[in-house]
């Protein structure tokens, strides 16, 4: 307690389960560089064979794309309903469409 | 494969959350019970646990899909917090940057926080024992345990932190006497036979206390529960099968493994906190779906699954009032002393400021690697710095 410190960066910690898969984010932890961040992550977050391949990335290096999960930054996407195939109506006897 | 047959039996660690003064489920929901999946009356009680995991995750991918019912504009500025409100309606979960009352960041932060410390303090009666376990493979089971409970505290303490509170805040609160970590921690693991105890007993109480957080409307402390109820289905079944062992070998060592139940079933029944009509019923924790169980409730359900369990033991439970009671359809059992454990929790059990002095200790024993780490890390990126400048 007495010491003078800075606390360690975050870093968010993303595993790819298994070949094929993505990489998805697991949770976040504290390391002072990126080799200790990758081991630390090692040892939290797949000490049961849960990954083949780990990311950590300084926390502080995500730009996020809105203040909360809900924002008129998606909205646009909204009223695009013709995006998908459910909005054409196929004409009878049309095959393999 | 051979670890998931290790996954069938549910655990918990021995330390459950610390909600408003104690750490129990302090609130009241007697009717939300049916078809939640904690099993009631189930015999097997574990795997209905760890089924009742697994549908939180589902139902945690799952609640994703469900529309927010959209709050409207409202001429008061009152749009946040009804749109919060309109999430966890629809049983969806909130997230770090969505907006939320404060009391709803700051309850949080304190259950979680105490449940992290419970995490880290809760090595020290196991850690106790691992040079002395009787095999090689009993030391290397316990090694695994012991860690696996600081990664679930370094879990929790990364839930917090998406609140808005930094570790090292927490761990100083910790440090401090500041915030409370679950009063099991403060008894002695006198034997071998207790490291057995704790796992059948503590992180039975614990798991049947941390299953329904699966479901809570907070997503990183969800999810955070979700992992730690999965990775701890390993530790009930390895403090069962060290009790079985004790109990069916000698005299002495069964003799042993009685005592140690005899010394942890009044502490584990305490470890739900205080009876219902006595403790803070938070309705409000109940309303924002943190918390969905009564204290009792509980710990009914807790005795009832370990009525069947310590007869497969071939060990008493040591309540001579303990029997099934046909009305209720459930068993009639003696309270702890609740006296006893307001004084434990105050600071006054047996271990308490042994557990904090260990603590500090450990602390200042690992600075200079913390130092040490830091200023590698300042080396290694001081060139680039003094490039750019």
């Amino acid at each position: 307690m007495s010491e003078t410190k800075k606390e360690w960066p975050l870093w968010e910690v993303f595993v790819r389960p298994r070949r094929g898969l993505a990489h998805s984010h697991v949770g976040s932890l504290h390391a002072p560089d990126a080799e200790l961040a990758l081991r630390n992550a090692r040892d939290l977050y797949t000490r049961r064979q849960e990954g083949v391949s780990i990311w950590v990335v300084p926390a502080a290096a995500v730009v996020a794309s809105s203040p909360d999960e809900k924002d008129s930054f998606f909205d646009p996407a909204a009223d695009k309903v013709y995006r998908h195939p459910t909005f054409y109506q196929v004409p009878e006897g049309a095959a393999h469409l | 494969m051979h670890f998931r047959s290790l996954l069938q039996a549910i655990a918990g660690n021995g330390h459950c959350c610390n909600t408003e003064h104690v750490y129990g489920n302090d609130f009241n929901v007697p009717d939300e019970v049916a078809g939640a999946g904690l099993g009631a009356g189930a015999p097997g009680g574990p795997s209905h646990l760890l089924d009742e995991v697994a549908a939180a995750e589902r139902a945690l991918r799952e609640a994703g899909a469900a529309r927010v019912a959209d709050p409207g504009v409202a001429a008061d500025g009152d749009e946040l917090l009804r749109y919060f409100d309109a999430v966890i309606e629809a049983d969806q979960k909130i997230e770090p940057r969505d907006w939320m009352p404060d009391a709803y960041r700051q309850g949080l932060i304190r259950q979680i926080a105490q449940h992290a410390h419970s995490e880290i303090i809760g090595m020290q009666p196991e850690g106790n024992w691992i040079s002395r376990a009787p095999s090689l493979k009993r030391k290397a089971i316990l090694l695994a345990k012991v860690q696996d409970e600081a990664g679930h505290g370094l879990y929790l303490y990364a839930a917090a932190e998406t609140l808005g509170v930094s570790r090292d805040a927490l761990v100083e609160l910790l440090l401090a006497g500041r915030q409370k970590y679950s009063s099991i921690f403060n008894y002695p693991t006198l034997t071998w036979a207790d490291v057995g105890a704790i796992g059948w007993l503590v992180d039975g109480a614990a798991i049947v206390n941390q299953v329904p957080l699966c479901r809570c409307s907070y997503g990183p402390y969800a999810r955070a529960m979700i992992r730690i109820c999965k990775e701890e289905s390993f530790h009930q079944r390895q403090g069962y099968e060290i009790l079985h062992t004790l109990a069916h070998g000698t005299p002495g060592q069964k003799a042993m493994a009685q005592d140690a139940v005899n010394r942890w079933w009044y502490p584990s029944l305490a470890m739900f906190g205080p009876p219902d009509a006595d403790s803070t019923h938070s309705q409000q924790s109940m309303t924002w779906k943190i918390k969905r169980f009564s204290n009792d409730e509980l710990r009914q359900r807790f005795v009832d699954m370990c009525v069947q369990q310590a007869s497969v033991l071939g060990l008493d439970i040591p309540d001579p009032d303990l029997r099934w009671n046909e009305q209720r359809q459930a068993h009639d059992y003696t309270q702890p002393d609740y006296t006893e454990l307001m004084r434990v929790i105050k600071g006054d059990g047996p271990c308490n400021r042994q557990r904090a002095a260990h603590r500090h200790a450990a602390h200042a024993d690992g600075a200079w690697v913390r130092e040490a780490a830091a200023a590698y890390a300042a080396k290694r990126n001081a060139p680039t710095t003094k490039a750019a400048a």
